[in-house]
């Protein structure tokens, strides 16, 4: 149980890039990927921004070289290019060699397929091809089958925390020698249902979101998908590979309030954080950025602005929220957002929160808002709070 | 693993709510699929909460209630589900109401109950749980891995008792989507004539299952769950015997060893072959089966694991559960292995100890 546990690989697609080194760039010169809606058929299009990842599935199919008849759904094509990239990036040239899991993040899963052809799919015998790709699990053994992945296939599904629960798992297992390595995140493409349900819940900005700003008027949907290779640490040491991180902490802990909401004062976010600061052995004032859930809701922010005041005091690492970057890609944004924990330690730098401009009343800190460049990033803290109260918080650690 | 079942709650097709009982009164279903046998939510929820509940949330709720009285433990250190489809009449209601509607004039009720997560949540709001909590959905690893994270969780002592849960649910309209797919049977059967059937399709079920597990053993444990296995696309019958030999060196017991073999036999004929080659070729002992009981469906496996810990304490195995009954021999059941596949792609091994 004493194993360490090494991020050896990252990939990632999203709003802002369809590669590691697409979102480093588009971070660095503040481009957002929040636009107008081109792929997803809806009728908010022109209404609601999302930050879509800017290729078609025709695209996507082309570029992971994947058979055009074969059924896939759009959050699976990204999952595939985001975890071969994630592979390819750890060096892993025969994926068999050690036992290796997949643990992706879903909740919509196949439902950008499923809502296209509800009706056919019940009227008649069209497209039923599609009948077996609705499932959280299809993606995920899609995933697998493409990476090569056989020893463990599993896909956590607890809304905006999947991916970083998924980490969460991924590491246990490693450590209880269960596997060697594990190739842990999450997937959500934008879907029709999961947009008109935060809808009616009247959380989505018609602008730019505006995490932790006093006015702030809701997030923005994203899409995405990542995923980071975790290694033992007898692993790493047995093949000499670099490693570009450690996760040296995390922490889950349920809220316990309702099912869409958080508490005020940010109970559950500030066990999580409490949780992993005590499994990384770190201190409060060790860590020295936060990539914030930050999805820019009244709710959110404030709750988990809180938190962050109340275990930081009036000494806070430097915030943000990159969800101004890429939207709330929901299942992904745990794994989007290790990504770019693991990006600020190996480029030593800390990424602003966009469109920032009136300090939150309720809060003693206020957001990063340029890039901030040749600083010290050994400790960021990762957080991911989801729906039905399920909170978790990761620490990335310079090795 | 030191892991033991303390208590369990089942809600399923068949009289599994009163743990006195061990299907001595077994319902024979004759409809296209098999619905569970809804106990009086009225005693375990109050009225007006039970209003606004799903029936799948409803049913949830009620088999977590059921389950921690029976273990005796009031907040548990974690709460983890899997399902495989998650809450399908809510996803239902929403996606035709998105689609209907053409995205205008929704309420939201039916999406904030649709997450897979819900009932996680729902239970953990019940029981003010602000402890580990998780969810899981993937097929037929959903409850699996639930169960893995909450043995994971007690084995390093990061939780001296979990609460672990699968649920799936079957409606009329999904019914109608999943019948077009060579996994369901076209014709309607007498459930407990399933094996009898020799077409291409199973009949689907549906049932919510929770367990409470400890580290510590008392005279109320059912058994010892005492390691689980996932095998995912194995790609011969000699993989899965290699993979089984090598469990049970790891569990110190040879084939020998187990009393009683459950088998997810669901009189598929396309699919089912493996359960018969592992009966002829590689065990040599008793064998139950429970799918004519229970319907197939993702986490299926929470019935199997019902079947197997009942067993055990009950220290017998009813006569519809078994399996080649001419050959049925009556002996104590010690050690009970769970053989479950979902599709050939999924495998997955229980093992349970007295």
């Amino acid at each position: 149980m004493s194993q360490r546990i090494f991020v050896t690989g990252i990939g990632i697609i999203s709003g802002i890039g369809n590669n590691v080194d697409e979102t480093l760039e588009s971070i660095k010169q503040k481009k957002s990927g929040v636009a107008e809606i081109k792929y997803l058929k809806t009728n908010h299009k022109g209404s609601i921004p999302v930050s879509e990842v800017k290729l078609s599935e025709e695209e996507l199919i082309e570029k992971a070289g994947l058979d055009k008849k074969e059924p896939f759904t759009r959050s699976t094509l990204i999952g595939i290019i985001a975890a071969d990239e994630a592979v390819k990036n750890a060096g892993i040239n025969d994926i068999k060699e050690y036992r290796t899991g997949l643990i992706s993040g879903t909740t919509v899963g196949g439902m950008d397929k499923s809502e296209l052809y509800y009706r056919d799919l019940l009227e008649t015998t069209n497209h039923i091809e599609y009948i077996e790709t609705h499932d959280c699990g299809d993606s995920t053994e899609r995933i697998a089958d493409y990476i090569n992945v056989k020893d463990f296939v599993s896909t956590t599904s607890t809304a905006c925390s999947s991916a970083a629960n998924s980490m969460i798992l991924g590491a246990r297992m490693i450590k209880n020698g269960l596997l060697d390595r594990v190739v842990a995140g999450g997937i959500e493409s934008l879907t029709k249902y999961h947009m008109n349900g935060f809808n009616t819940l009247m959380i989505l900005d018609k602008e730019q979101c505006k995490p932790f700003d006093e006015n702030r008027m809701g997030l923005n949907l994203g899409e995405g998908a990542a995923f980071l290779v975790l290694e033992s640490e007898e692993l790493v040491k047995k093949t000499g590979k670099k490693v570009l991180a450690e996760l040296t902490g995390y922490g889950n802990s349920c809220e316990a309030f309702h099912q869409t909401a958080s508490t005020p004062e940010g109970k559950g976010a500030l066990r999580a954080m409490t949780e992993a600061l005590e499994k990384s052995g770190l201190k409060p004032e060790d860590i020295d950025y936060i990539n914030a859930h930050g999805t820019g809701t009244d709710n959110n922010d404030l709750s988990e602005g809180r938190a962050i005041d109340t275990l930081f005091g009036d000494n806070p690492p430097k915030v943000s929220s990159t969800k101004s970057y890429t939207g709330h890609t929901t299942s992904a944004a745990g794994g989007v957002e290790a990504v770019i924990s693991v990006l600020a330690i190996q480029n030593n730098m800390i990424f602003p929160n966009l469109n920032f401009k009136t300090q939150m009343k309720e809060l003693k800190f206020k957001p990063v808002t340029e890039l901030l460049e040749g600083v010290k990033v050994d400790h960021v803290l990762s957080n991911s709070f989801g729906f039905g109260g399920n909170n978790s918080a990761l620490i990335f650690s310079r090795y | 693993m030191e892991v033991y079942i303390q208590g369990i709650g089942n809600i399923s097709p068949q009289n599994t709510v009163d743990s006195n009982i061990f299907l001595d009164d077994v319902v024979s279903h004759e409809t296209e699929f098999l619905l569970s046998v809804a106990p009086n939510y009225k005693d375990f929820i109050n009225p007006i909460q039970l209003r606004r509940m799903s029936k799948l949330i409803k049913m949830g709720i009620c088999a977590s209630k059921i389950c921690l009285a029976d273990s005796g433990i009031e907040n548990p250190g974690a709460i983890i589900t899997g399902t495989g489809l998650g809450l399908v009449g809510d996803t239902e209601k929403f996606l035709n109401m998105v689609l209907d509607n053409d995205e205008e004039l929704l309420a939201p009720t039916a999406f904030i109950q649709s997450t897979h997560n819900t009932i996680s949540g729902q239970v953990a709001i019940a029981l003010k749980c602000f402890n580990y909590n998780n969810t899981y959905s993937h097929r037929g690893f959903s409850f699996e891995s639930a169960l893995l994270d909450g043995m994971l969780l007690i084995e390093n002592k990061d939780a001296e008792n979990v609460l672990v849960g699968g649920f799936d649910e079957i409606t009329s309209e999904h019914h109608r989507i999943i019948k077009k797919t060579r996994w369901v049977k076209n014709e309607t059967i007498k459930s407990l004539e399933l094996l009898d059937h020799k077409t291409q399709g199973t009949v689907v079920g549906e049932g919510v299952g929770f367990f409470s597990l400890t580290g510590k053993k008392d005279e109320n444990s059912y058994a010892q769950l005492k390691n689980i296995k996932t095998i995912y696309k194995p790609e011969s019958k000699e993989e899965i015997k290699n993979k089984l030999d090598q469990f049970l060196v790891e569990n110190g017991l040879s084939k020998d060893d187990i009393d009683l073999v459950v088998l997810g036999l669901n009189g598929n004929v396309d699919t089912d072959d493996v359960y018969y080659h592992l009966a002829d070729n590689y065990f040599n002992t008793n064998y139950a089966y429970f799918k004519h009981l229970s319907g197939d469906y993702h986490t299926v496996g929470t019935f199997a694991l019902w079947l197997a810990a009942n067993a055990i304490k009950h220290q017998k195995v009813p006569e519809v559960a078994r399996f080649r009954k001419e050959n049925f021999t009556e002996k104590p059941i010690k050690n009970v292995l769970v053989y479950n596949h979902f599709r050939e792609v999924d495998h997955s091994i229980f093992l349970l100890t007295q």
